[in-house]
């Protein structure tokens, strides 16, 4: 006799290693959810998913990459968009997606986004935001609000320091393509993930989400579900605002959208014509 | 391309070799003494169908080479001291992933920024030993700007047959100096290409062994599917935190190097047949080294040079060897003696003498020729 | 001829590297000896110290690559001249720009010195005191016989196809003061 789970198989099931199943994915983290957007993507775009190349760095967010069943590699902290560039130029026949976290992506990893961004190489970066550091324990990071409480920024002070707004810094350090949404808001999120991927340009997709376990413990925020509800609840759609107008306070009010989608020369293909030029002029 | 006859610099042959190699990406930031390597690239990677790639730091430098050499490309990077320390991590993850790729060091004076201009041999232990945990490398040692292109080659040729990083240790004078290069003909050049996965895409296992102990390596795109971490795994490349995994892991990355030592190691004794003393040096002062042993054995001294070309993995049954043929060793080194204490725990009796110059000028002919006629006296 | 080594000094800018590197080029590809070329230099692009030397030999491979007691000595600054005068090899020759450095202090035995106006040539004669390097290499080939003149106008020729006109002019130049030279001091 053959039960429901023997015949039922996930469409997206495909794209994913299931030997690898269950994984290190705490109850209520956004990781699953961004996960899902991204291999959804790709499914909707119908890309060759062999030509695919899905690169992490370090942290929760950092063993995404691992759990794709296609060309996948976890650097070290911080580079998974070093790796990534070194790809696409060496073949620009791949698709190659960079997830990670905010710690990764722009504290450690920060040099390398906002350079990756100013030379307009074709990757999709999508990073995940839950504003700690999850898997060493909870401590504050890059994109933590100031005076939130984090095991490096205990009570009664908390953190002393300010975050960075991940849209405008991409924005402003070049990107083409630049939108942020929620882990509740699958769809919209989904299809700026399709849109990213299908730009020809660097493309920054931030999802903010949710750490129960670390950050939403350590400022009292609920389990998974109500730090979910809270985001779909402050969630402010606004696409087409001024990057710099995409304010994010995690309380009140996470402006939404996409801001950027702009066309300028890209990498690859400016390489390209150099070559050529190169080579005619050497004959 | 035909044969070639340059007057060049070595780290325009250095750059050189690695096209005859087939490199076709090189991902670097500007440093002295190394720049030229650089500058080279940017004109002829372009000319090559490759790429020239300036990146914001040696850390996204090295790390775009792995990038590049999984895409299937075969890449480099070139440097100097400083930026190798920030290369550390980087190297550490090829090491782990099993990835080819060839590192260039123009030695400068160090520690810390030092002497840019000025060449020294101060990175011998930092190539072996700079990023954490138990590993092995290979790091060819060039002393002439032929042996620069030559050297170049032959780390690619390396870093494909084992899957693992390879240094080119060159000294700033040997970087900067410029003599004769003659580029052969690509048909005459031995070129050696990783090996691909012959098992179809659902049997592959991306880091389970072939007797050589070296895995196939797959690619991106390639239609093989594969994870590749830093981290512990297993034959799979699945993270693992069992000591089996990385017990096995560990010891095949140190084993495929270790075993095959004679191999991969490559010296040139001159004047040894009859020596009672041996000179050991590699890069400028093993230049040195050999006017003073000319000199020695114009005045009736038995002296000669052990000059190695490569001294990761180190030579171990080969100074043994030697030690057993001479009275006395000298090694002469523009460090404060680094290899010299893998030589003395090779050496088992015989007396081992060290030269240290830690400064830009290598060890003069007449410094070691006193050397020599002080040891003959012992 | 067996080892023969040029050192040749004065401030960046003067092309003082660019001179060590001709004579490199011509003796290695073109008169088939030898050569290893070697420099250093300062932090500044300009108005550092500056040295080139050239190390040729007929019969043996060049081991040790720098100079160490020079044949010749070019001196093309007073900096130089002093740091490098005491090095010269006896019966030596030593080679100034007679506008930037004069004789003073004592020289190794048996040195012949020749007196050269490289830089007022190359801007009185050849209109650019950028070819002062080359005049200097005229005179050097004359006074020594170290490298063939056409190997040196062949070098000259493939590094400025554009400028080939005004350095084979500073090179004949060059030569000619060399030549008075030479008279002079016989």
């Amino acid at each position: 006799m053959t039960t429901e789970s023997d015949t039922l198989v996930h469409p997206l099931a495909k794209y994913m290693r299931t030997d690898r199943l269950p994984w290190i994915y705490c109850p209520g983290c956004s990781i699953g959810i961004v996960t899902g957007m991204v291999a959804r993507a790709i499914e909707n775009l119908g890309i060759d998913f062999n030509k695919v190349v899905i690169v992490s760095g370090i942290g929760c967010t950092g063993r995404v990459s691992g759990y794709f069943k296609t060309g996948t590699f976890h650097t070290t902290h911080g580079r998974p968009i070093a790796f990534a560039e070194g790809v696409k130029i060496a073949n620009p026949e791949l698709e190659v997606i960079v997830v990670s976290g905010d710690g990764d992506i722009a504290a450690i990893g920060g040099n390398h986004l906002i350079h990756a961004c100013r030379r307009n190489i074709d990757i999709t970066v999508v990073c995940l935001n839950n504003f700690n550091y999850g898997m060493t324990g909870g401590q504050f990071g890059p994109t933590t609000e100031h005076e939130r409480y984090t095991q490096t920024s205990p009570r009664p002070i908390g953190n002393i320091e300010w975050p960075f707004n991940l849209v405008k810094l991409a924005a402003s350090s070049g990107a083409t393509f630049v939108a942020r949404w929620t882990a509740v808001q699958v769809r919209r999120a989904t299809k700026s993930i399709e849109k990213a991927i299908a730009k020809r340009g660097f493309s920054f997709v931030e999802i903010v989400g949710a750490c129960p376990t670390s950050y939403g413990r350590s400022n009292r925020l609920g389990d998974g579900v109500e730090m979910h509800r809270h985001l779909l609840k402050v969630a402010d759609i606004q696409n087409g605002l001024p990057p710099h107008e995409a304010e994010l306070e995690y309380d009140s009010r996470i402006v939404c959208g996409e801001f950027v989608d702009i066309d300028k020369p890209e990498y690859t293909e400016v390489l390209k014509k150099a070559q050529e030029k190169a080579r005619s002029e050497a004959r | 391309m035909p044969e070639r006859v340059m007057f060049t610099m070595g780290d325009v042959a250095c750059a050189e070799g690695a096209l005859s190699a087939g490199c076709r990406y090189f991902g670097g930031y500007p440093i002295t003494p190394a720049t030229e390597i650089a500058e080279w690239m940017a004109i002829r990677m372009p000319q090559v169908g490759g790429a020239y790639v300036q990146y914001e730091d040696e850390i996204a430098s090295i790390t775009s080479v792995i990038g590049a050499s999984w895409a299937g490309t075969k890449a480099m990077t070139a440097t100097s001291g400083p930026g190798v320390s920030l290369m550390m991590e980087a190297i550490g993850l090829a090491v782990m992933t099993e990835t080819p790729l060839v590192l260039v060091n123009i030695m400068r004076g160090g520690p810390s920024t030092g002497q840019p201009t000025r060449g020294q041999q101060g990175d011998v232990m930092q190539a072996k030993w700079g990023s954490h945990g138990d590993y092995q490398i290979i790091a060819l040692t060039p002393a002439s700007v032929q042996e620069m292109f030559d050297q170049t080659v032959r780390a690619f040729n390396l870093a494909e047959q084992y899957r693992v990083p390879v240094f080119v240790l060159a000294d700033e004078t040997v970087g900067h100096m410029r003599e004769k290069l003659v580029i052969p003909d690509e048909k005459d050049l031995e070129i050696v290409d990783r090996k691909r996965p012959t098992v179809p895409p659902e049997e592959y296992l991306p880091f389970k062994p072939d007797e050589d102990l070296v895995p196939p390596m797959a690619t991106f795109g390639s239609g093989y599917q594969f994870y590749a971490t830093g981290l512990t795994h297993d034959w799979r490349g699945y993270p693992s935190d069992k000591d089996d995994v990385q017990m096995e892991l560990i010891t095949r990355l140190n084993e495929k190097i270790l075993r095959n030592v004679d191999k991969i190691v490559e010296m040139e004794r001159f004047q040894l047949d009859d020596a009672d003393v041996a000179i050991i040096a590699y890069g400028t002062p093993s230049r040195s080294a050999k006017r003073a042993i000319r000199e020695a054995r114009r005045q009736g001294l038995k002296a000669g040079l052990l000059r190695l070309k490569t001294i990761w993995p180190f030579p171990e049954r080969a100074i043994m060897d030697l030690a057993s043929e001479v009275r006395h060793i000298v090694v002469a080194e523009q460090n404060m003696g680094q290899l010299y204490h893998m030589v003395r725990a090779s050496a088992g009796t015989t007396p081992v003498h060290m030269m240290r110059k830690p400064v830009g000028t290598p060890q003069l002919p007449q410094e070691i020729l006193q050397k020599i006629r002080e040891v003959v006296t012992q | 001829m067996t080892r023969y080594e040029i050192r040749i000094a004065g401030f960046g800018g003067q092309g003082i590297v660019t001179m060590a590197v001709i004579l490199g080029e011509t003796a290695a590809l073109y008169d088939g000896k030898f050569v290893v070329q070697t420099q250093s230099y300062g932090p500044e692009a300009r108005g550092g110290a500056s040295k080139g030397e050239v190390v040729m030999d007929d019969e043996e491979e060049i081991d040790y690559p720098k100079v160490q007691e020079p044949d010749v000595f070019i001196a093309m600054s007073r900096a130089a001249y002093l740091s490098y005068k005491d090095g010269l090899k006896e019966n030596g020759v030593l080679i100034v720009d007679e506008d930037l450095v004069e004789i003073e202090g004592d020289l190794p035995r048996g040195v012949r010195v020749y007196k050269i106006p490289a830089t007022r040539i190359a801007d009185k004669e050849v209109g650019t005191k950028q070819a002062t390097n080359v005049v200097m290499l005229g005179a050097f080939s004359v006074i020594t016989k170290a490298v063939s003149i056409e190997g040196l106008k062949d070098r000259i020729v493939q590094r400025w196809p554009r400028f080939a006109e005004t350095n084979l002019k500073a090179l004949e130049l060059g030569m000619k003061a060399g030549e008075r030279a030479l008279t002079q001091a016989s």
